[in-house]
């Protein structure tokens, strides 16, 4: 099932055309793949889905964002929910420099949300989503930012989860972590997919070759190609793709 | 761009390339040891099989390498499994020759002696099958590997007509049985290195294409 899929999307920062026409599905329930050289625009698609763009001056938007086939940038939209049901996960780990506890709890505070579960359950559970509860059950009142940076990135995963969101988009969430650090999140996230929709950017072609269910290849705002991973990385359709896949493209 | 990549690649394709001189030149010998009855010629087989044998495993070292090492995708990726195929189906067409120099040399020990011409015919449509697949995979050549599927078509016809000549041959000469069985077996090794040349030219449509061909009686929609 498509759980996201945009129409169209055109976008520009004041006169720059990033985004051209782009027509992407996401099915729910599965790990789906931006790669791409720097500046195509991977961060940018990833961020006109919870429209974190909207605060950048001059930007503009044509086309349709269909989540789950509400269109997302009709106005009216509420932004609030729409970001708790679209959580971001970003390239560098960035806790809040609170307490373990309180980077779980924080985004229960200020959505206010009233929750029938104690914060204590809410904050074992959601570590224990991102496989963290074993490793900081006594540590819940240090700082986060004593943490590994790979806890760092799996608490920031863990806050996306007590607002119950559906879709986690990750802008390259292992570009800080070293190898074995990268392959856990990997794992964890083969785990969230049963429960969470991921799109993830990375510059890292045999992670997306790894980690995804489906690939979407994009050069100078375009989605050149959208195809199954496999199918991507070891016999795309397009020649760009083919050229990019390779290492030849430039 | 050229990558370094790419002429670890072409060692590659120069590897299997000389490879496939060299079994090319071992069906000519021993055809040609048949020929002429002249079984010196056949010790220069044996020497040219352990030379097929070493490259062999060279190159198929050399694709483990280059996939655990450059972690190949998409054209590369295809570039080097059907390297690897081709590699097995070289070998192969090697151990071809060597069993038609074991026949001729059966053959030859024998005073009896029929002239046959379709088996140096159809040593020569096999030795050319061998050379276009080949060139087909160096150059990317669709077309050529196409034409050597159809090719195969004349040789295994050939190999009917020669049956059906040695058959009648035996039954009007039966004392002479074993020396038509040996060149039964010839024209047969003649039509399984054709068999092996068109594994070789669907690996190259793979390729190429992306395109998988074999046995394509499975799927409705391939066609050749
Ligand atoms: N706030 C902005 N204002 C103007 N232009 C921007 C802005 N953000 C991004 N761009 C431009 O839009 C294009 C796409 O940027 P984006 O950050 O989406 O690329 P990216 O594919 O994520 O690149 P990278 O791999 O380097 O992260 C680039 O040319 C960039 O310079
Ligand atoms: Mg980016």
């Amino acid at each position: 099932m498509t759980i996201i899929k945009t129409n169209n999307l055109n976008l520009w920062y004041k006169k720059f055309h990033a985004l051209l026409d782009v027509n992407i599905p996401i099915e729910k329930n599965s790990i789906t793949s931006i790669i791409g050289p720097s500046g195509c625009g991977k961060s940018t698609l990833l961020r006109t889905l919870n429209r974190m763009n909207d605060l950048i001056e001059g930007i503009r938007m044509t086309g349709e964002i269909l989540i789950e086939n509400k269109n997302i940038l009709l106005p009216g939209t509420d932004l609030v929910s729409l970001r708790k049901n679209v959580g971001m996960v970003f390239q560098r780990p960035n806790p809040f420099p609170l307490s373990v506890y309180k980077n779980i709890t924080f985004g229960l505070e200020i959505h206010n949300i009233k929750s029938n579960d104690t914060l204590d359950n809410i904050v074992e559970n959601s570590l224990k989503s991102v496989l963290l509860w074993d490793e900081l059950k006594d540590k819940l009142k240090s700082h986060a930012l004593n943490l590994t940076l790979e806890q760092q990135q799996r608490l920031c995963i863990a806050r996306l989860i007590p607002v119950k969101p559906q879709i986690l988009l990750m802008d390259e969430p292992c570009s800080a972590l070293d190898p074995i650090a990268t392959g856990r999140i990997e794992e964890l996230m083969f785990e969230l997919k049963k429960n969470y929709t991921i799109v993830v950017v990375t510059h890292n072609m045999a992670q997306a070759a790894r980690v995804s269910d489906d690939t979407g290849f994009m050069l100078l705002g375009r989605l050149v190609e959208f195809n199954k991973t496999s199918k991507i990385f070891t016999n795309p359709e397009k020649k760009e793709t083919e050229d990019y896949i390779t290492g030849r493209y430039g | 761009m050229e990558r370094h990549f790419d002429r670890e690649l072409n060692e590659l394709r120069e590897k299997l390339s000389s490879m496939a001189s060299l079994v090319e030149l071992m069906i000519d010998t021993a055809v040609k040891a048949l020929i002429e009855r002249n079984p010196e010629l056949l010790g220069e087989i044996f020497n040219s099989e352990t030379e097929v044998n070493k490259k062999h495993i060279e190159v198929d070292e050399l694709c483990l390498k280059l996939i655990a090492l450059r972690q190949p995708a998409g054209i590369d990726l295809r570039f080097i499994t059907s390297a690897m195929k081709i590699n097995a189906e070289l070998e192969r067409i090697g151990d071809q020759a060597v069993n038609i120099s074991q026949n001729t040399a059966n053959l030859v020990q024998q005073p009896f002696f029929v002239k046959l011409e379709i088996i140096p015919q159809m040593t020569e449509v096999a030795k050319s099958m061998v050379k276009d697949c080949i060139k087909a995979f160096i150059n990317k050549d669709v077309e050529l590997a196409k034409a050597i599927l159809l090719k195969d078509n004349d040789l295994d016809q050939q190999k009917k007509d020669v049956f059906k000549k040695l058959i009648s041959n035996i039954i009007e000469n039966p004392a002479h049985t074993e020396y038509f069985i040996d060149l039964l077996l010839i024209s047969r090794n003649l039509e399984k290195i054709g068999d092996h040349t068109t594994n070789i030219s669907e690996d190259v449509i793979f390729m190429v294409l992306g395109q998988d061909i074999r046995h394509h009686h499975l799927f409705d929609n391939h066609k050749v």
